[in-house]
């Protein structure tokens, strides 16, 4: 939607006082809509924490009284509560005149590793719903494809003994396969048997969670000395090195993840793989007209959506939670499908989703610890955004700015 | 009602679709709009419909000043339109489908479905409109849905019916009944609209004609004028209406369809037991109202249907039930008839679409899949140039395109490469004159060339100019096989089933 189209719409007339330049940043930007929902969902955040503040409310009931008093102590509420978000997201200001009397630097990049850790699955996750979208599919199979990587990874993490780097690659390669392997199952349906993809995913994300219910009472998966269903921890030199140290969390995952965008990058724009999924995506009768098959974009798209799912289940497992529980990986599937819809299907925009959404993650848990504001309104304003996203018109009319036109931006079709 | 528009103009942008439109439509009268695609007519139109608003100008009814703000003002004032694509429910009866969003009604709101009965009886019988008021609209052929839609603007109480392109894809003889119908509403007093450009429809129904070229009334004609003297007002310049075509020179047998029978989703025969050839240097024409087998067969020759019985054997090899892409690769090309839809991506860049079919091979694609988008690029500005493409970049998506350099593309991308059997559905559907004159000139030379080509045509007269043979088909048969010097009426006839049989 970034050309400028000549339409006969009504609104033709209204835009024409705008120059170009800046009608274009009204009516066709995305980026600008991603950008005020992003606002739009902190202003009623804002509210949200004001509300469910005790103080607050308790201010507002004595608003006679003390008129300056609400607005003061909701004013409190916000403001502390974002700051404390802001302090555990990107950088602590005590911190950083701490660091220059000699005090330590792990402490200022903090915040900032947290923020990369739990960003680091969140890439995975996102391209594989994307590269699923920009194969016409809709992958809500993320879950169970994230539940089994973990699972694979796991078990060769602390069930073999291999030399120490091949011991990791091995652990990582267990969970991309696990990924692949789930999800050729409904790429598979699809194309023999036209099964949808939506219906098969979800499916298959319960049976991959009773699956590792199921391993995990096994005796070989139990952790020695332990009655719950908790598998070992997985080997040391089967952990993602730690990229800054033994203080800061941030690991080796993120260049995984890094490489892994450059690739989807690549096979969706440079190699014949991805014309064939766009094709079929975006008109699937003409490119089965031209000769492409559409079964085998089906099957590779899903194949390695699947694939990417279960790399960032592997990538969770490895680089922070270390052992396997039930629901191991589960919560990668919605979020990645939260942050490809907020990518809008793009390798980039997942990219840049995914450090949003996991810097919201990483202050919230501050958030919550600083201010006994519940970490829950990181996940009403991560919801929102999405909310606000999906519905351009809604976001427009809040900043008044000119409608864009009567295209609809349709990322799956058919269902 | 007499209605006058005075020096209508209307801009997009820097395209000025309608510039100074001065026109009159009178009570009783035929008034034929003729011009190109993208000549302004459906903006025009869509001014007097009230679906936009003018930029200068005014529309007068009986003198009096009026302004619509929407279809809903001008339905008021008397005016009714019908579109090129219906907008019906298939679903409801011919008599709900009419009453829709103008019910009769009679005690506390309740639906009076006898009077809406009555009113499709009443319409039928006057204007010559055969239709069952019960009857299950997506049950109807075409013809009768138009009807419908008559039926629906004339509920309303219109006295100006415009009616757009209103015989594309009908018979010749569901277009007679219309032309009929067209008389009975002038005779009626009402004003018709007929949007065409179609030379010989217009000179058999219309009083006056109007022809538009680039936003502006580029002349008036009386319908007595000649098609040649309406082509040139129409296109600017003098037009070769007959293809000037040597005679073919037919080869070996290029294809050879023996006793296809191919059934679709719901196992009812779509094709059943029809035996083709087609000659390297000739063009077959396969004839028939759109919907009595010939997308199937198309689609079938290519693979994208399977066959039931029979088989397809081309240059003497079997090629029934292969792939499309190794359909493909023996050098068939296929042109489908709905180019958006099946034709081009519309959302991939031009030169994305021209690949479409080859982007898998040298040169386009290095061992390892690795797409070579500069060589890519490079074919389509060659391809441009040499199909007379219009288009802003070749990165351009090929939606931004005009109907005429979307076929343009399409053609481009199949005539790319060496063919031995080229199929085309519908090749100049909805393209102005000088386009389709384009794409025709393009299939006799391939003719030329030795490429045995099928050309699937709705469009009689298409099939009569294009055609060393024609082939008519009728409910999945192919009835006959008759040289392109048969009486229009024969050919009529066969086409709608007349003497099915006997003439196979």
């Amino acid at each position: 939607m970034s050309e400028l189209r000549v339409e006969e719409s009504d609104d033709v007339g209204d835009r024409r006082r705008w120059p170009l330049l800046v009608q274009n940043f009204f009516t066709g930007g995305s980026v600008t809509v991603t950008l005020l929902s992003l606002v739009l969902a902190f202003a009623v955040g804002a509210v949200v924490i004001a509300v469910s503040d005790p103080e607050v409310r308790t201010a507002w009931a004595n608003l006679i009284d003390s008129p300056g008093g609400a607005t003061a102590a909701t004013w409190d509420s916000v403001a502390s509560s974002y700051g404390a978000l802001f302090r555990g997201a990107i950088v602590e200001p005590s911190a950083v005149s701490e660091a220059f009397r000699g005090g330590s630097i792990s402490a200022v990049l903090a915040p900032l590793s947290e923020t990369v850790v739990a960003t680091t699955p969140l890439i995975l996750a996102g391209l594989s719903v994307t590269l699923a979208f920009r194969a016409g599919l809709f992958n809500i199979g993320g879950q169970g494809q994230a539940m089994l990587g973990a699972t694979a990874a796991g078990f060769v993490g602390f069930h073999f003994g291999l030399p120490p780097v091949v011991h990791v690659v091995a652990a990582l390669v267990a969970g991309l396969l696990a990924g692949l392997a789930w999800g050729s199952i409904p790429g598979a349906l699809k194309a023999w048997t036209g099964a949808h993809e939506v219906i098969t995913t979800i499916m298959l994300n319960y049976i991959a969670g009773i699956l590792l219910l199921y391993l995990l009472s096994l005796s070989v998966f139990i952790r020695p000395g332990r009655t719950d269903a908790i598998s070992p921890r997985v080997d040391g030199d089967t952990r993602l090195p730690h990229l800054l140290g033994a203080d800061l969390r941030v690991h080796a995952g993120i260049l995984v993840a890094v490489g892994v965008a450059g690739i989807v990058w690549w096979l969706l724009a440079r190699t014949t793989v991805g014309f064939e999924l766009r094709a079929v995506s975006l008109n699937e009768r003409a490119a089965t007209t031209a000769g492409i098959s559409s079964g085998k974009a089906w099957i590779v798209g899903m194949t390695v959506a699947g694939g990417l799912s279960g790399l960032a289940g592997a990538v969770q497992l490895l680089g922070t939670d270390y052992a396997l529980v039930p629901g191991s990986g589960a919560s990668l599937g919605f979020l990645g499908i939260s942050v490809a819809l907020l990518g809008r299907a793009t390798v980039t925009g997942t990219v840049l989703a995914s450090l949003l959404y996991g810097a919201l993650q990483a202050g919230g848990i501050r958030m919550q610890a600083a201010t006994a504001t519940p970490v829950d309104i990181v996940v009403i304003i991560q919801a929102l955004v999405v909310l606000f996203v999906a519905t351009p018109q809604l976001v427009r009319s809040s900043f008044r700015l000119p409608s864009a036109g009567r295209g609809l931006q349709v990322m799956s079709r058919g269902w | 009602m007499r209605v006058e528009l005075r020096g209508l103009t209307k801009r997009f942008g820097p395209v000025v679709a309608n510039d100074g439109i001065d026109l009159d439509f009178d009570a009783g009268e035929v008034h034929c709009l003729l011009g190109e695609n993208g000549a302004g007519k459906s903006t025009l139109m869509n001014l007097l419909f009230g679906v936009i608003a003018p930029d200068a100008g005014e529309i007068l009814i009986d003198g009096r000043h009026v302004r619509f703000d929407d279809p809903g003002d001008a339905i008021a004032e008397g005016i009714g339109m019908v579109h090129q694509h219906y907008a019906l429910v298939p679903t409801l009866t011919v008599a709900e489908n009419v009453t829709l969003g103008f019910e009769r009604t009679g005690r506390f709101g309740w639906l009076d479905r006898r009077r809406a009965r009555d009113d499709v009886i009443e319409m039928s019988e006057r204007y010559g409109m055969a239709a069952s008021p019960d009857a299950l609209v997506g049950s109807l052929p075409v013809g009768v849905q138009q009807r419908v839609e008559i039926m629906k603007v004339l509920r309303r109480d219109a006295q100006l019916l415009i009616l757009d392109e209103p015989t594309a894809a009908l018979t010749p003889q569901e277009s007679d009944q219309l032309f009929r119908t067209v008389r009975a509403l002038r005779e009626s007093g009402r004003s018709v609209v007929f949007i065409s450009h179609k030379l010989r429809e217009v000179r058999a129904i219309a009083d006056r004609v109007t022809v538009m070229r680039r936003g502006r009334v580029v002349g008036r004609a009386s319908p007595l004028a000649t098609d040649n003297e309406l082509a040139s007002l129409m296109v600017g310049r003098s037009v070769v209406l007959d293809r000037d075509k040597t005679p073919a020179v037919p080869g070996s047998s290029v294809v050879e369809v023996d006793g296809l029978t191919v059934a679709d989703e719901a196992g009812r025969d779509v094709l059943s037991d029809v035996s083709l050839q087609v000659h390297g240097g000739e063009i077959l024409a396969v004839a028939g109202v759109q919907g009595n087998g010939q997308a199937e067969l198309a689609e079938t020759l290519v693979g994208l249907r399977r066959a039931r019985q029979g088989r397809v054997v081309l240059a003497g090899e079997d090629i029934t039930g292969l792939s499309t892409r190794d359909i493909l690769l023996r050098g068939v090309g296929y042109v489908p008839a709905d180019r958006q839809g099946s034709g081009l991506v519309a959302d991939l860049s031009i030169y994305e679409n021209l690949i479409l079919d080859s982007y898998h091979r040298e040169p386009f694609a290095k061992r390892g899949g690795r797409l070579q988008l500069p060589v890519a690029k490079e074919h389509a500005s060659g391809l441009m140039d040499e199909f007379d493409i219009r288009a802003r970049s070749i990165t351009a998506p090929a939606r931004t395109l005009s109907g005429g350099n979307q076929q343009k593309v399409l053609l481009a991308r199949v005539l790319s490469r060496p063919l031995s059997l080229l199929i085309a559905a519908e090749p100049t559907r909805g393209l102005d004159v000088s386009a389709a004159e384009f794409v025709q000139r393009r299939m006799v030379q391939a003719r030329d060339a030795g490429t045995a080509v099928m050309v699937i045509s709705s469009d009689l007269d298409e099939a009569v100019t294009l055609a060393d043979r024609i082939a008519v088909m009728y409910r999945g048969r192919v009835v006959a096989v008759v040289t392109p010097d048969t009486p229009r009426s024969v050919l009529g006839e066969l086409m709608a089933g007349v003497g099915d049989g006997a003439a196979a």
